[in-house]
């Protein structure tokens, strides 16, 4: 096993470092000079030195790129044009918000993915099967913002039963911010009010943001559980008298599980991808709505370092998911 | 007697190839995601190619006295927006800007991504470790932020757009048709036509592309729908064309969705049709690999 994570780890630095060239070239090879379309309107000839001078831009390409790599692994990604502040320090603020509501969306997507799929696995053939299908191809068909739109006018404004927007009523409930997501600094906090109120900022954004998921976890639940049904284990299990329960969660399942595992790992790129929109939508003080921020602003800096800080995450979800595969599965550590 | 074993394994190859189209196709017609879905595409496909005799009105064209009409009153069968433009003139216009860059995108990507795809896996060695190490980079960021420092690079156009999307889609095709040579490599007829001295770039091209070209083409469609997807959240993240008067989907649920208390359907209409389409692509590309599954076969 060790030998497995060592060997996945050396993997990852030629992505790193080709990420780190490619995001590197992303601001370096603008079109024009990168500094005044950097400051595109705002361009005045001290604005313009200053950014060439916080890119380096006077010296050698490669020279640049080594300042860049060592601020990197310094943790220096650079100063917004716009405000001047430090794009880790903005990131890390408004990360959690993002991991609160992708674990928000994966957890509606599991809660109801599995059941669904082994149900319709289960009763391969009949209404409830071919509602299933339909429902989960709606799920995958639907874009985000489209269903987060038609969420928030149905249960925000024309059934206002919940929060069009925002993470907490700031009004009614405050409490200090320890770890930047609501539903625990309320818990931290001992503030029961707090903590429903924040749950219920999540409803809506989760569920628009945890549909697509929700879809293509239920699809391959779906597709995994009809193959491990016809498998020669779980008629053996039926014919010794197990229950039926105790077959579906010992047998079927357990073995069903391996591929949906790996889903939960690609689907996280969608769950970043999709809190763009999602946290635009809802008024979300996450990641997602900084960097849209930043595209309608054009600043450069973050839209770079924004991408390149999601990128590593998202690799770094994907080993661990490959590494609890490899837990799972003995098959492939072995090969 | 060389040439004639090959001209032989060549015709042997080409009946069937035809057969398995042939028979693809037969079972297209029978399965019921296949038809639901190509009927849906063509009936956007249709619009798109028709929109200026379709379209009742000029989808650019404003009025402001005739703005926020509510829809299945008057003239205006979806109603109007702001500027008092036809919303479902916009719709019907949207849909050649949509598929187009769908298309145009997808196209550049199966491009781009097949000659890469290609050349690592019938090369291997050092070029395929290259390219390769080259996808995986491109696979580390996710899709839509991918597309958005594109636009944001590039500016916004257009056909700025669809190399964004193109972008997102390239890695995806070179891994696939790669895989599907390096299975390719091994099998018996591969293997039975290099042997009468069948090489190069004809065992590419002849033997080794037709055989690979089923999964490309159902990858392609499924790109396709994810492609509207892509470039409607573009719009709606306000990276669309340039030109706000240009009729484009993801941009027209933008605009609205400031004025959703009293004007929904101007989200509602542009919505259903990106469903809609994206729905169609996504039935005929399940379809197609039922068709064209050789385990499905029977």
């Amino acid at each position: 096993m060790a030998k497995f994570i060592i060997r996945r780890l050396l993997l990852l630095i030629p992505i790193l470092l080709g990420l780190s060239v490619l995001i590197f070239l992303f601001i370096r090879l603008l079109p024009g000079d990168p500094a005044s379309t950097i400051l595109g309107e705002r361009a005045t000839p001290e604005n313009i030195i200053r950014v060439r001078e916080a890119l380096g831009l006077d010296r050698p390409l490669h020279e640049q790129y080594f300042a860049y790599l060592g601020g990197i692994l310094q943790g220096d990604l650079g100063k917004s044009f716009l405000t001047n502040r430090d794009v880790v320090d903005d990131f890390l603020q408004r990360f959690p918000a993002t991991i609160e509501l992708t674990v928000t969306a994966m957890t509606f997507a599991l809660a109801l993915g599995i059941p669904l799929g082994m149900l319709t696995a289960k009763r391969r053939g009949s209404w409830i099967d071919n509602g299933g299908t339909i429902l989960s191809l709606l799920g995958i068909s639907i874009p985000i913002f489209f269903l987060g739109l038609m969420l928030k006018w149905l249960f925000a404004i024309q059934w206002p039963i919940l929060p069009d927007s925002g993470r907490i009523d700031l009004i009614t409930y405050f409490f200090p911010r320890v770890t930047n997501m609501m539903t625990v600094d309320a818990l931290i906090a001992g503030d029961w009010g707090g903590f429903v109120d924040a749950l219920r900022h999540l409803i809506l954004p989760g569920i628009a943001l945890g549909t697509i998921p929700l879809a293509i976890i239920m699809r391959i639940t779906r597709a995994s559980v009809v193959d491990v049904l016809n498998e020669d284990y779980v008629r053996t299990a039926h014919a010794k008298g197990l229950k039926e329960g105790t077959v579906d969660s010992r047998h079927v399942l357990r073995n069903a599980m391996l591929p949906v595992v790996t889903v939960i790992g690609l689907q996280t790129g969608l769950l970043l991808g999709g809190a763009i929109l999602t946290e635009t939508i809802f008024g979300w003080g996450g990641v997602g709505k900084w960097m849209y921020d930043a595209v309608v602003a054009n600043d450069y800096q973050i839209i770079q370092s924004g991408v390149l800080l999601l990128a590593f995450i998202f690799v770094m979800v994907n080993l661990l998911v490959d590494i609890s595969y490899a837990f799972l599965n003995p098959r492939i550590r072995y090969s | 007697m060389t040439q004639a074993s090959a001209a032989v394994d060549a015709r042997h190859d080409e009946e069937r190839a035809v057969g398995l189209w042939a028979d693809a196709f037969r079972r297209m017609r029978r399965s019921k995601a296949a038809i639901i879905g190509g009927t849906i595409v063509g009936f956007f496909v249709l619009m798109a190619v028709f929109a200026p005799f379709l379209a009742p009105y000029d989808p650019t064209r404003g009025n402001l006295a005739e703005s926020y009409l509510p829809p299945f009153t008057g003239d205006h069968l979806f109603g109007t927006n702001v500027q008092g433009q036809d919303v479902l003139s916009r719709i019907i216009f949207g849909a050649r800007l949509t598929l187009g860059i769908a298309v145009l995108s997808v196209s550049i990507g199966v491009t781009v991504g097949g000659i890469l795809g290609a050349t690592a896996g019938y090369f291997r060695g050092w070029v395929d470790a290259l390219i390769m190490r080259g996808v995986d980079i491109m696979l580390s960021i996710p899709g839509l932020l991918f597309a958005i420092a594109v636009v944001t690079w590039l500016g916004r156009g257009v056909v700025q757009i669809a190399i964004a999307i193109a972008i997102i889609n390239i890695p995806i095709f070179a891994r696939l048709l790669r895989g599907s040579l390096l299975s390719l490599r091994e099998a018996d007829y591969v293997i039975a036509a290099r042997s009468v001295g069948v090489g190069g770039a004809g065992l590419l091209v002849q033997h080794m592309l037709p055989n690979a070209i089923g999964p490309l083409i159902v990858q392609a469609t499924l790109a396709l729908a994810t492609a509207v997807v892509d470039a409607a959240a573009l719009g709606f993240l306000g990276l669309g064309p340039p030109d706000p008067r240009t009729p484009e989907w993801g941009t027209m649920l933008s605009d609205t969705y400031r004025y959703l208390n009293d004007a929904v359907y101007l989200a509602f209409f542009p919505g259903i049709a990106i469903v809609l389409s994206v729905l169609g692509f996504n039935l005929l590309g399940d379809g197609m690999r039922e068709a064209l599954d050789p385990k499905l076969r029977r």
